[in-house]
């Protein structure tokens, strides 16, 4: 019924905008027909799901920005985060919710998955995460290959991950691009897009490029040849961008006609979003070196990196990437099960931390998806180990702000404060316990899974009438 | 030669010189007893005393108050010792792709005591592993070994511990295609280990021909088919898991282990009426492949629920599935069973199933709990030994206090501050 409404709304709208028709006098000098490349071709159809203005009270809450309230409150209004405190206003009619000796948090964001592109049943029919097929496929785009029906996303939403950034593979240099979903499931790929989010620039350093081509016979087979790629790539886009510039500027100034309009290559409008600032770099880089060769790199070309990702080595150079305010994305503990991931410790995460650098929690894999809480508490008592304490509050930062940083969606998400996005885990103990599971996980103020109320937990088309179906996971 | 036994043995044996007393921590033995406060006295590397016992004069004293206790963990599977470095470096010794060898590829001389993994494993209070190498040209991978991973030059306490079977997705795979093919090769291999039982003077030579075993396999397999070595097979799927259990009808001395079991849960009753032990993940809940459509965290908790003996554990790898994290897996199942309609574990079944019950699925009565008689594997944790931020302060293995340093913990302390002063952080401080 709503829908319906809206619907009718939109088309109301649209009739409004319909020119009055021309009147015979006074014909303006039309402005030049100006090409440009479509910004957003496959636009979000993510709409947000019913929720109720809703209180959850006496909770630990952590609010995501470095605070805590115990026997804290918040008030979810409208999908927005309304108020978060010691205590909130109720308002008449709110559904509210004792939590005593539970903990609310902002919902995770994993700023590194691969769901629906390398989906479950891992089969390879359904493999569509990474075109190896030349080290240069800044072309493709990850959100192409998502399979909505993946049953790892049922998955995530009950470990409390709210937003996740799917990535093409690290096959190639320029991987593809990535997009940032809410966890909701829909129909389609673009049902899922969180609504105005950047998409990314997946590059990767390394073992892989240098291995999947090298075996080839083909370029890169090297890491020398990995930048050498990656340099005459950059230098190509800075020439397109040029030309794009160029022509922008002289067809605004009547000189260009639209068949004057440079012919379009999909891998550098990748490339070239990147130099516009439109989008995001997440490279995949294990190792210090390399970093420091890709951030020298970004200074010759103008782009920023935005986040190393895996980053098992970005202790060894935490004060560069705080000068550079790069991101880290990293695992807790993962090491050795290749040569760039040997250097790993389990102290990497607290220490980037403690050097004034961004360090985020991410996942990589459909399984560490679900607890990257977990995932932070180990980081967090190897740091403590070692003398680095660090609050837990503060540390909820790996899990949502510091990640949502690295997408450009801090200012919609990734903490509690008034306005934001109501993307919120209701947890049945302290989530940096190994006891402790998300209890109910709202996104834009709606219940999205409730581990007591089968109603609220979603089952993907793949797993109907299979023998797993409706189960608690 | 008598030379080198002997200082083998010299280094290999525990140091009995004094009694240990560790004393003031919250004992868990790895039995179903809830923990409790108690001393615990090791005498020759073995557990003497456990309980409210005084102290001898002259024992070395372990203080553990404020701490929890604990037997070692048990890996009841893994790779630990065979590789440094997994992918792309020679010092990975699991899989053998290029072999004509399957069934008698032995694990033990691939063991290293020296690779970093075990040092790393040991620091997070794992004592005592299975290792198994991987199956790859044949459904067959070849003879495991039980380990320790006490400091000191060899880590092997038994070998031919059991063969190594892949009877599910991946047998059908290496077989050729199908799940048949897997059956068929497998009989295949167990009757040629017949034959060669039967009339060892006439068995053909070798012989090497595409899909067929070697002597040396046909070898390794007799001690499999006579049931004096465990088989380990690995299946997800219910209905393979039945086919396995049913193996027992035409060889009925089988001494059958499964490993996987994603959908155990469906079959547990079957299962726990054939005694056949199972190691399992407790985090498997995605249908990762179609045999484990109905892959669920409560899958070990119906099946003990059910009355089968699961130990927790995977052949393991140095990224989600890590040895080391063996505690974090079991704290997961309590979680699990605090779900609503989740199926876990107790707290005390946690830890047994990651000390206790490896132990005894492997047949190694003389470890896994704090029991008098035991050797004396015992470890000290800061905190719970479950929970995600505790760690050991102490391990024993055989009664002596292990190394807990590692590769890791030097490259921690030579980055912890990232000073540049008169040289290179390479060089010592």
């Amino acid at each position: 019924m709503r829908k319906l409404v809206l619907g009718l709304a939109l088309l109301a709208a649209a009739c409004a905008k319909t020119p009055p028709p021309k009147a015979a006098s006074a014909t303006p000098p039309r402005p030049a027909e100006v090409v440009s490349i479509p910004r957003d071709p496959f636009p979000s159809t993510y709409h947000a799901y019913p929720g109720v203005t809703t209180v959850i009270r006496g909770a630990t809450v952590y609010d995501g920005e470095g605070h805590k309230f115990i026997g804290g409150a918040v008030r979810l209004e409208n999908g927005k985060v309304a108020e978060v405190g010691q205590t909130v206003a109720i308002p008449a009619g709110a559904t509210v919710i004792d939590a005593a000796g539970k903990w609310l948090t902002p919902g995770i964001i994993d700023i590194h998955s691969h769901l629906g592109v390398y989906p479950s049943p891992a089969v390879e029919a359904n493999s569509d995460g990474n075109e190896a097929t030349g080290p240069n496929r800044s072309e493709v785009w990850a959100e192409h290959s998502i399979w909505p029906q993946d049953p790892g996303f049922t998955r995530a939403i009950a470990g409390g991950v709210t937003t996740l950034h799917i990535l093409p593979g690290s096959a190639n240099l320029f991987g593809g691009r990535g997009v940032t979903l809410k966890n909701v499931l829909g129909r389609t790929a673009q049902d899922m897009k969180f609504p105005g989010a950047l998409p990314s620039l997946k590059m990767a350093c390394g073992e892989n490029p240098k291995r999947v081509y090298g075996s080839k016979n083909q370029m890169p087979a090297t890491r020398m040849g990995n930048i050498a790629v990656d340099r005459q790539a950059w230098s190509d886009a800075v020439n397109y961008k040029r030309k794009w510039d160029d022509y922008t500027q002289r067809a605004k100034d009547g000189k260009a006609k639209p068949t004057d309009a440079p012919r379009r290559e999909l891998a550098n409008d990748t490339l070239m979003g990147v130099l516009n600032g439109e989008i995001l770099v997440q490279n995949h880089c294990y190792r210090a070196d390399e970093m420091a060769n890709v951030i020298a790199m970004s200074h010759e070309f103008g782009y920023k990196v935005s986040t190393f990702h895996h980053a098992v080595e970005s202790y060894k150079i935490a004060d560069l990437l705080a000068k550079e305010g790069i991101c880290s994305a990293m695992w807790a503990d993962w090491w050795g099960f290749k040569m760039e991931s040997y250097d790993g410790i389990r102290e990497n995460i607290p220490l980037v931390h403690n050097a004034g650098a961004c360090a985020i929690v991410h996942s990589d894999d459909p399984d560490g998806i679900q607890r990257l809480n977990q995932e932070a508490a180990k980081a967090l008592a190897a740091g403590r180990r070692v003398g680095i304490v660090i609050a837990p509050e503060v540390a909820w930062q790996w899990l949502s702000l510091n990640p949502a940083k690295g997408l450009h969606i801090d200012d919609r998400t990734g903490s509690l404060k008034a306005g934001k996005m109501g993307d919120v885990v209701l947890w049945n103990g302290d989530p940096f316990s190994v006891y402790a599971r998300a209890e109910k996980v709202w996104i834009d103020g709606a219940v999205m899974y409730d581990a007591a109320d089968p109603a609220r937990r979603a089952t993907t088309d793949f797993e109907l009438g299979q023998p797993g179906r409706g189960d608690v996971k | 030669m008598k030379r080198l036994a002997l200082l083998l043995l010299l280094t290999a044996a525990p140091v009995f010189a004094s009694t240990i007393a560790i004393t003031g921590g919250r004992v868990a033995t790895g039995t179903d007893t809830p923990p409790t406060d108690a001393t615990i006295l090791i005498r020759d590397g073995r557990i003497v005393a456990v309980g409210a016992v005084a102290v001898p004069a002259g024992a070395t004293v372990i203080d553990a108050t404020g701490k929890w206790v604990t037997p070692g963990i048990v890996a009841a599977m893994s790779r630990v010792g065979l590789s440094e470095v997994d992918e792309g470096t020679p010092s990975n010794d699991a899989a053998a792709r290029r072999s004509p060898f399957s069934a008698g590829l032995d694990v033990v001389p691939a063991l290293n005591a020296a690779a970093s993994p075990i040092a790393v494993t040991r620091q997070s209070g794992v004592t005592r592993a299975a290792v198994a190498p991987e199956a790859t040209r044949t459904i067959f991978g070849g003879r495991g070994a039980l380990i320790t991973l006490a400091n000191g030059p060899d880590l092997l306490t038994r070998a031919h511990a059991f063969q190594v079977v892949e009877l599910g997705e991946q047998g059908a795979r290496i077989a050729g295609g199908s799940r048949p093919a897997a059956y068929a090769a497998f009989e295949e291999g167990l009757a040629e280990a017949r034959d060669l039982a039967a009339n060892r003077a006439r068995y053909r030579s070798f012989e090497p021909r595409e899909a067929q075993l070697t002597r040396l396999d046909a070898e390794a397999l007799v001690p499999v088919v006579e049931g004096r070595e465990p088989l380990v097979v690995h299946v997800e799927r219910a209905s393979d898991i039945l086919s396995v259990l049913r193996l027992r009808q035409h060889y009925p001395a089988l001494k059958l282990i499964l490993i996987g079991a994603d959908e155990g849960w469906l079959v547990a009753r079957e299962i726990a009426a054939a005694h056949v032990p199972v190691i399992a993940l407790s985090l498997e809940d995605r249908p990762e492949e179609f045999e484990s459509l109905a892959a669920t965290k409560s899958n070990i908790g119906r099946m003990v629920a059910a009355g089968v003996t699961v130990a927790i554990g995977s052949y393991g790898d140095g990224t989600g599935n890590q040895t080391r994290n063996l505690p974090q897996f079991a704290g997961n199942t309590v979680a699990q069973g605090r779900l609503p309609g989740g199926v876990g574990l107790s707290w005390t079944q946690a830890l047994a199933s990651i000390t206790s019950v490896p132990a005894k699925i492997w047949g190694m009565t003389d470890t896994g709990t704090l029991s008098i008689g035991k050797r004396a594997d015992v470890v000290v944790w800061d905190g719970d030994p479950l929970e995600l931020a505790s760690a050991p302060v102490a391990v024993l293995i055989d009664g002596v206090v292990q190394p807990l340093a590692t590769r890791q913990t030097e490259l921690r302390d030579r980055y912890v501050r990232l000073q540049h002063d008169t040289l290179p952080l390479q060089y010592p401080k």
